[in-house]
């Protein structure tokens, strides 16, 4: 990297995520004003976006390529009180934090509980949800049963497609402007809510382009005072692009990333959407540029990985916005999620890879910063050198590029009845999630503790944390004459809990169709336009609504040992085990080693484990997919984390498997930690006993030590692994490749490895900035020594 | 009933027995008494109980090591991991201790992997009867052949037996057009020595065909093992070689025209 880069990228590092009230004075401002009244909804909502991107403060950083900041500067980060208003509380945890901390000034202090807080208090959208939901809801939610995704952040979880590289705004008004032609009074009922919605997208996609004229006009005043002459050009150059995009379409590859960039920041400015937002599948969007560049002379190779890691910089720039009470604890980081696709299918099912994927898999190791995430999606037609390419990376330990079956997400969101065009052009996102860019609205709605309905089966609907009774009454444990018996009971809570939190959620759906549409997300994806509809009241072409599963191997572990202990072999009573399991195990150390040791476990290629980790997939799947949500779309799973199954292990006392109160519980599909004893092939093979093809995603982590990978052999056959597992429909793996002493060490003495970044669950982060129970439990994830 | 035999281990994801992803299964027993072995308990052929340190806990256990299993036991777990063979070119390795030492035990396993089409590998010290390997030769895809030290009198006083069957034994797989890959543990002072070297490379160059050699780097695990298994280390504490000392001894080997790798 360059001189240039160099000095950009430490900037990054070492600014210090702070909480910026810029945003939240503006949008008050701006609905104090008066202005919106008498608009609609969604017209007051984009004249509000209009009126932040005209007066917040543009940030042109000196040597930047690629401009614009969410905030007044890198790591400044806004907060969205219309979402979620902090109180005085709220950000003294923020700022006082030890770990993903957001430093608060005394101003803002003073700011936020003088004029922010009393505006939006009552107001804002989470004060809503916890109004309108009902107690059964408020009581699983408290007990740790499911978390809520859209208490505090906006539903986004969506993906760019390639539309902004090849048309401006203004074909996209063009586009808005025949919806309003078309609207029809007379026989559509819902033709004025339409023009309305319309009406907003055009006012967003206006005040973007004239945001990028400012940045345009700063250029221009900045170019005037440069001295450097290379740099006035490099100004020059600057203002030129940001007046051209996003309102025309990109020319050159400096073009297609500013434009992108805008629209990023757009994004992330509207609404503090999950997953913040995406270009999707880079080196596809991009190689045209590329390849006309080399062509016409206007670009180098050296020029575009410039570029490239100049863009790459302002992602790391924006962290997640500050999340406080349980959204901290199940999404503790600053990452927010974007995740860059390389490699994959054409839309004509050819492979996708090209020169562009492999100079961006070199910015990824190259620039090795937190964001943006990035990983490949390898198909049966994917070259093996691209993927010995990602492993080089993988193996220098820093946890990216994950790696992605494009097969797989093809057939699960064909099945899910997209189109195949609309799926291949499509990928992940995220942590694992697949969807189909630029089209579908694939929201995560929140983590769903499958062991907890466990602890409750075993309560017979008491929860013992809380000291409610929040699930059915399905009798008495020590009664069940048979494993089965267990099993109905325990999905018979599972439909219960899962019945309490789609309800919740249709509720809660309809507040962010109606209270906070966002019409500069419904410009940019199909077919908010055409339909004159939403993004977030269903205007998408595919809606999906997801509840992600945790817990599945220790759910399968708990189980696993029931079934032997109490059933098969009968060598306790399941009274026993209940007591034991009360006790947290303290006076049943036999029986404790017992069950860590001698239990089948998922994890092991052991069907008598693996055929209860397929029962309890089919029971959660029953119970989700296919249900109807509230904008036109279908619920569905998928089997991930993020940082959950630490929360979610906080709340259940100790389980049948041996796992003690508190604990975490297994993350994503992988085996309870250390449960694992047969190698990755046996852990592959379990886990590909999982329907994959019939979720939208499953997350898998598997632990190397650095020796393991050494050789350009041994590489090579990691390589061999990871398409065995693919073909067997694996969705998606990820390697951790430290050595746990590394970890230790780092555990220690966290201020000599600040700049150790570790695979989570789905991304990557700075060990230092986890918690202890999480470092701890990386270190435990079974290391697979070879 | 199929026949049964003792072994020691299955280790899956094995990944330097040979090509490939493989599976390879621990045969117990051996034919050599070599001084630097690091799987101590594979020597005897019977079932043993060792004291075994428990790191964790600080303490020692009693722990069983061997236990006897059907030929039909073990192609059941081979099979398990038949996808990882076929993406990879793998297979399964039968290794030890000394798999012809249960020759019986060992020839029905690799007549069930023909009959299943999976790839096998062989990994012997060499020390068997020629009798033993003719029974087993049409069933083998690749012996992995050890080379240790090339002097009789050395020899016996680091392994315990006479060289003369190792080395005529090489020679009829050689001339049979059996395919071979030659392994060479670099035991440092003992199969490393200038003179020992010069001799491996003389014997192979006077073959009739030249097999791919494998350098095997000397792995100090054997060393933790040893204690672990609270069993005393008569080598005492050996001196890794340096990577340039490795580099100059592959080049002994590439100078002789042979084709060579440095191993894990």
């Amino acid at each position: 990297m360059n001189k240039r880069i160099k000095k950009l990228r430490q900037q990054s590092l070492d600014a210090v995520p702070t909480i910026s009230l810029e945003r939240a004075e503006l949008l008050t401002d701006f609905y104090k004003s008066g202005a919106a009244d008498g608009a609609s909804v969604p017209v007051a909502r984009a004249m509000a976006f209009q009126y932040i991107l005209e007066n917040k403060a543009i940030c042109i950083n000196d040597g930047e390529l690629i401009v614009g900041e969410r905030g007044p500067t890198p790591k400044a980060t806004p907060t969205y009180p219309e979402i979620c208003t902090h109180t005085k509380e709220d950000f003294e945890i923020l700022n006082n934090r030890e770990k993903v901390s957001f430093k608060v000034d005394d101003e803002s202090f003073k700011i936020q509980t003088e004029t922010i807080q009393p505006y939006w208090s009552g107001r804002s959208i989470r004060d809503k949800i916890f109004e309108a939901v009902g107690n059964d809801w408020k009581d699983c939610y408290e007990a740790g049963v499911f978390t809520e995704f859209m208490e505090q952040r906006a539903p986004g979880h969506t993906v760019m497609d390639n539309k902004i590289f090849r048309k401006g705004f203004i074909d996209f008004k063009k586009n808005i402007h025949n919806s309003i032609a078309k609207l029809d009074l007379l026989n559509d009922p819902n033709a004025c809510n339409k023009k309305e919605e319309l009406k907003a997208i055009e006012i967003s996609a206006n005040a973007l382009i004239n945001f990028a004229k400012r940045y345009s006009e700063e250029a221009r005043k900045l170019a005037e005072k440069e001295t450097n002459t290379e740099r006035k050009s490099e100004l020059l150059e600057i203002a030129r692009i940001c007046k051209k995009v996003p309102k025309y379409a990109p020319d050159t590859f400096h073009e297609a990333l500013q434009y992108y960039w805008f629209v990023h920041l757009g994004v992330i400015t509207e609404l503090n959407t999950w997953d913040s937002f995406n270009p999707g599948r880079l080196d596809q969007h991009l190689y045209p540029f590329y390849q006309q560049g080399l062509v016409d002379e206007s670009l180098t190779e050296t020029k575009a990985r410039e570029l490239l890691q100049a863009f790459w910089i302002k992602f790391n720039n924006q962290p997640a916005p500050p999340k406080v009470g349980v959204t901290a604890q199940e999404s503790n980081t600053y990452t927010d999620f974007c995740l860059i696709n390389t490699g994959g299918l054409t839309e004509n099912g050819d492979d996708a890879v090209n020169e562009l994927s492999f100079i961006i898999l070199d910015v990824i190791e190259e620039m090795r910063l937190l964001q943006p995430s990035s990983m490949v999606q390898i198909s049966k037609k994917t070259p093996d050198e691209f993927l010995l390419r990602a492993l080089k990376i993988v193996k220098t330990g820093f946890g990216q590029p994950s790696i992605f079956n494009t097969d797989a997400i093809v057939q699960e969101l064909t099945r899910q009845g997209k189109s195949i065009i609309d799926a291949r052009n499509g990928g992940s996102s995220g942590c694992v999630e697949a969807g189909a860019f630029g089209k579908e609205s694939y929201i995560l709605t929140g983590y769903f503790n499958i062991p907890k309905v466990l602890e409750i089966t075993l309560n017979n609907g008491y929860n013992p944390r809380t000291k409610k009774i929040i699930g059915i009454k399905t009798g008495d444990p020590t009664k069940f004459k048979s494993f089965d018996g267990l099993l109905t009971a325990f999905e018979k809570q599972l439909n219960h809990f899962i019945d309490i939190k789609i309800s919740g959620n249709r509720i809660i759906e309809r507040l962010w169709a109606t209270i906070l549409p966002s019409p500069f997300m419904s410009l940019l994806i199909d077919d908010c336009v055409a339909k004159g509809v939403d993004y977030n009241a269903g205007g998408a072409r595919y809606n999906s609504s997801y509840i992600q599963g945790v817990g599945m191997g220790s759910i399968t572990d708990s189980l696993s040992a029931i079934k032997n202990i109490v059933f098969d072999k009968k060598t306790l009573s399941m009274s026993k085990i209940l007591e034991a399991i009360n006790c947290n195990f303290e006076g049943f150390e036999e029986l404790h080693e017992t069950l860590i040791n001698d239990i089948p476990k998922y994890g092991n290629d052991d069907d008598r484990a693996d055929d209860i980790v397929r029962k309890v997939f089919e029971m959660y799947f029953d119970a989700i997919d296919g249900k109807p949500n509230t904008k036109g779309g279908e619920y569905r799973i998928n089997l991930l984390p993020t940082t959950s199954h630490i929360y979610f292990g906080s709340v259940i006392g100790a389980l049948p498997d041996g796992r003690k109160a508190g604990a975490p519980l297994s993350e994503g599909i992988s085996p309870v930690q250390g449960a694992d004893r047969n190698g990755p092939t046996a852990v592959l093979k379990s886990a590909a006993k999982i329907d994959h093809l019939r979720t939208g995603g499953t997350l898998l982590n598997q632990k190397f030590t650095p020796q393991v990978l050494e050789s350009e052999a041994s590489l090579k056959k990691l390589g061999h692994l990871v398409r065995s597992y693919f073909k067997m429909e694996g969705h998606h793996i990820q390697f951790n490749v430290v050595a746990a002493n590394t970890l230790r060490k780092a555990q220690n003495n966290p201020e000599k490895y600040c700049d150790l970044i570790v695979r989570v669950a789905g991304y990557s982060d700075y060990f230092v900035d986890l918690g202890t129970d999480l470092q701890n439990e990386i270190i435990e994830r079974s290391e697979q020594k070879i | 009933m199929s026949k049964t035999g003792i072994i020691f281990d299955i280790k899956k994801y094995a990944i330097h027995d040979g090509p490939g992803i493989r599976t390879t299964v621990f045969f117990k027993g051996c034919s050599m008494e070599c001084q630097w072995c690091h799987n101590p308990e594979s020597k005897n052929m019977d079932v043993e109980h060792f004291t075994v340190k428990d790191r964790v806990k600080k303490s020692t256990k009693n722990k069983t090591i061997g236990y006897e299993i059907s030929v039909n036991e073990v192609m059941k777990i081979i099979e398990k991991d038949r996808v990882f063979y076929d993406e990879s070119n793998g297979g399964v390795t039968f290794s030890g201790g000394e798999p012809l030492v249960q020759i019986e035990f060992l020839l029905e396993l690799l007549k069930s992997c023909q009959k299943s089409d999976i790839h096998t590998v062989v990994d012997t010290s060499g020390e068997a009867s020629w009798k033993d390997f003719e029974k087993i030769i049409n069933y083998v895809d690749l012996f992995l052949y050890d080379l240790k030290i090339i002097d009789e009198e050395l020899h016996k006083k680091y392994t315990g037996v006479s060289n003369k069957r190792v080395h005529s034994n090489l020679k009829k797989l050689i001339d049979g057009e059996n395919n071979i890959e030659l392994r060479i543990p670099l035991i440092p002072g003992i199969t490393d020595t200038d003179s020992n070297i010069s001799n491996i490379t003389q014997f192979i160059s006077a073959l009739s065909i030249i097999p791919e050699v494998t350098l095997l780097t000397y792995n100090p695990l054997n060393r933790d093992k040893l204690d672990r298994f609270c069993l005393e280390n008569p080598l005492g504490k050996l001196k890794v070689q340096p990577k340039q000392k490795l580099l100059e001894i592959k080049q002994q080997f590439v100078d002789q025209g042979i084709n060579v790798s440095l191993g894990e």
